[in-house]
C-alpha cells in the first residue's frame, strides 16, 4: 500500500499557484527529499500532508491517516528555564494531542516512551531539562518524539538545520534506521541535499510552480535544473557531493508551522 | 484576642476556605501561565477585573460578578486582539491602562463606603461572605474541570507549539479557552489579594516551583503547595497583628520565590 499519495494536487493562494498537477506516490520505506528555493511551497506541501492546509484541487491521502504521521521540526533554541525534560517531549508525541489528563495506562506509556528514548540512544540525558541540552541532543529526542507513535510516515521539516556535521549524520542515520527497520516512508524537506544524499531514493524539486520528481541522477543535473529554474544552472559532482551553481538555491531559511498558522 | 480566638470567628474561617480554594486554582494554573509567558496578561486581566468590580459597585450588583465579567471580557479581548505574539505586549498595555482609568472614574462616581473602593485594588478577604464563597467554589470547580479536560493538548501547545499544530491540536482555540480560565481565576483572586497583587498568587508560586524542578508534574504539585502556603499562611500571619492580608500573602510568596531561586542556582552548579 502506498504511504503517501497525491493526485492532481494544486495549491494556490489567489492568483499565485505554488504547484499544480502534482502526482506523487511515496512507497513504504522510501526516502523522498523535497528541495527547492524559499517560497516554492515546500512548507505548504508539509502543511497539506499534515491536514493543516486544504488543497485547491486534487486529492491527498496518507496510509493510516493523520495519527500515523511522525513529524520532526527544525531545531530551534528552547528556553533554558523551560519546565520540560526530554522524556516529557517524547511523551507528548505519543498522546499530547488527546484530551484529558491521561492518568490511565501510565505503565504502558512509560514502557513506550523508554523504548523510543533507547532507540535514539538518549537515555543519558532524557531526564535533564531540555533547554540545557545541545542542538544535536534535542534533535535526537525529536526523532524519538516522532517515532514513539509508531508512524507509517515521517515528515521531516529541515531537521538538520543549524546542526554541525557530526550531528547531522547522527540524526539522519536515526531516521534512516527507522525507515529500514519499520518500512516507514520518509518525506524530508531540506535546502541542502548533500547531508542526506546517500539515503535519498527520489527527489521532488519545486521551483516557481514547476516541479520534477525522480532519482537524484534524473533530477540533479544541469539540464533538468536549468529547465526548472529557466536560467542556466550548472550542476557539478565533486566526490560524493552535488554542487548547484547559479540557482541561488541554498539560502538559509527558518520557518515554523505555528507561526504560519497564526498569520 | 489570641490567634485561636480569631480562628473561631466565622468570617475568618470563610476567608481561610476562600484562600485555600484560590491557592489550589492559582497553583494549578500558574505553571501554564509562566510557560506561556502570560504574566503581563494576568496583570492586565486583573486590572479589568477591578474595572468590572467598580462598575458593579456603582450599579449596585455584587462586586464578585462584576469582577468576573470584567476579566472574562478582558481575556477574550486579549485573545482576539493579540493574534500575533509580537502584538501582545502593546495590546495588553493599551487595554490595561484604559480599564484602570475607567475603574477609577467609576469609583469616583460611587458614593458608598470608601473601604470597598480601596479593597478592590488591595484585597479584602475578610469581607468575603458566604454568597461570595459559593460563587468562588463553583467557579473554581468549573475552572479545574475545564482545565482537566484540555490538560494534555494545552500542555503540548504551551511547550511545543510547532509539533502540537502538526498533530492537529487546536492551538489558537486552546489559547482563548485558557485565557478565559485565567480570567475567571483572576477575578476570584482579586477578591482576596486585590487587583494590584494578583501576580503574587498566579505567578510567583509557579515561578518558584519551576526554578527547582524540570518535571512538569512536580512543578505543578510544588506550585499548588507554595500558593497554599502563601494564601493561607498570609492570612494567618495577618490576623494577630491586624496587618493587610495582601501584604503578607505577597511577602510569603516572595520569600518562597527567593529560596527556590537559591536552591535552583545550587542545583545547576552541582549538575
Amino acid at each position: 500500500m502506498t504511504a503517501i499519495s497525491l493526485r492532481g494536487a494544486r495549491l494556490s493562494y489567489g492568483d499565485r499557484v505554488l504547484w499544480d498537477g502534482l502526482d506523487l506516490d511515496v512507497e513504504p520505506g522510501e526516502f523522498l527529499a523535497v528541495l527547492g528555493p524559499n517560497g516554492s511551497g515546500k512548507t505548504s506541501l508539509m502543511r497539506v500532508l499534515l491536514g493543516l492546509q486544504p488543497l485547491s484541487s486534487g486529492s491527498v491521502s496518507i496510509a493510516g491517516g493523520n495519527n500515523a504521521i511522525g513529524y520532526i521540526p527544525q531545531q530551534r533554541a528552547l528556553d533554558q528555564s523551560m519546565t520540560l525534560r526530554g522524556r516529557d517531549l517524547v511523551g507528548l508525541g505519543l498522546d499530547g494531542h488527546r484530551w484529558g489528563l491521561g492518568l490511565r495506562n501510565r505503565r504502558e506509556r512509560r514502557i513506550r516512551v523508554d523504548a523510543a528514548i533507547a532507540s535514539v540512544d538518549a537515555e543519558r540525558y532524557a531526564d535533564s531539562p531540555i533547554g540545557l541540552l545541545s542542538g544535536g541532543e534535542q534533535q535526537r529526542l525529536r526523532v524519538a518524539q516522532a517515532l514513539v507513535g509508531d508512524p507509517t510516515v515521517m515528515l521531516c521539516d529541515e531537521p538538520l538545520l543549524s546542526l554541525d556535521l557530526a550531528n547531522q549524520r547522527v540524526v539522519s542515520e536515526l531516521i534512516d534506521k527507522r525507515r529500514r527497520e519499520a518500512d516507514t516512508a520518509v518525506l524530508f524537506v531540506t535546502h541542502e541535499l548533500n547531508p542526506v544524499l546517500p539515503l535519498v531514493d527520489r527527489v521532488l524539486y519545486l521551483v516557481g510552480g514547476r516541479f520534477r520528481v525522480g532519482t537524484p541522477e534524473e533530477v540533479m543535473n544541469s539540464r533538468t535544473l536549468s529547465e526548472l529554474y529557466r536560467t542556466p544552472v550548472e550542476v557539478v559532482r565533486v566526490r560524493d557531493q552535488i554542487l548547484v551553481v547559479g540557482a541561488g538555491a541554498c539560502e538559509e531559511q527558518t520557518h515554523h508551522l505555528s507561526a504560519e498558522a497564526a498569520s | 484576642m489570641t490567634l485561636f480566638d480569631l480562628l473561631e470567628l466565622e468570617f475568618v474561617q470563610t476567608a481561610l476556605i476562600a484562600a485555600a480554594v484560590l491557592g489550589l486554582v492559582a497553583g494549578v494554573l500558574g505553571p501554564f501561565i509562566v510557560t506561556r509567558k502570560m504574566a503581563f496578561a494576568v496583570h492586565g486581566t486583573s486590572e479589568l477585573a477591578f474595572t468590572g468590580g467598580a462598575a458593579a459597585l456603582l450599579l449596585g450588583i455584587g462586586v464578585g460578578y462584576g469582577a468576573l465579567a470584567g476579566s472574562i471580557i478582558a481575556a477574550v479581548l486579549l485573545g482576539v486582539l493579540s493574534r500575533r505574539e509580537s502584538d501582545r505586549d502593546s495590546v495588553i498595555g493599551a487595554i490595561l491602562a484604559f480599564g484602570l482609568g475607567m475603574g477609577i472614574l467609576m469609583l469616583a462616581l460611587y458614593k458608598g463606603r470608601s473601604a470597598n473602593k480601596f479593597g478592590l485594588l488591595t484585597g479584602q478577604i475578610v469581607g468575603v461572605d458566604s454568597t461570595d464563597l459559593d460563587l468562588l467554589v463553583v467557579s473554581s470547580v468549573a475552572v479545574l474541570a475545564v482545565l482537566a479536560l484540555i490538560w494534555r493538548p494545552l500542555f503540548f501547545a504551551s511547550v511545543d507549539p510547532d509539533v502540537a499544530v502538526s498533530r492537529g491540536v487546536p492551538v489558537r482555540g486552546l489559547s482563548i479557552v485558557f485565557a478565559v480560565l485565567v480570567g475567571v481565576a483572576t477575578a476570584l483572586s482579586v477578591q482576596v489579594v486585590g487587583a494590584l497583587l494578583v501576580l503574587a498568587l498566579m505567578i510567583t508560586p509557579a515561578a518558584a516551583a519551576m526554578r527547582v524542578t524540570a518535571s512538569p508534574l512536580r512543578a505543578t504539585v510544588l506550585s499548588v503547595v507554595f500558593a497554599e502556603i502563601a494564601a493561607v499562611g498570609g492570612i494567618l500571619l495577618s490576623l494577630q497583628p491586624g496587618l493587610p492580608v495582601s501584604a503578607l500573602v505577597t511577602g510569603v510568596s516572595f520569600v518562597i520565590y527567593l529560596v527556590c531561586r537559591g536552591i535552583g542556582a545550587l542545583q545547576r552548579r552541582a549538575a
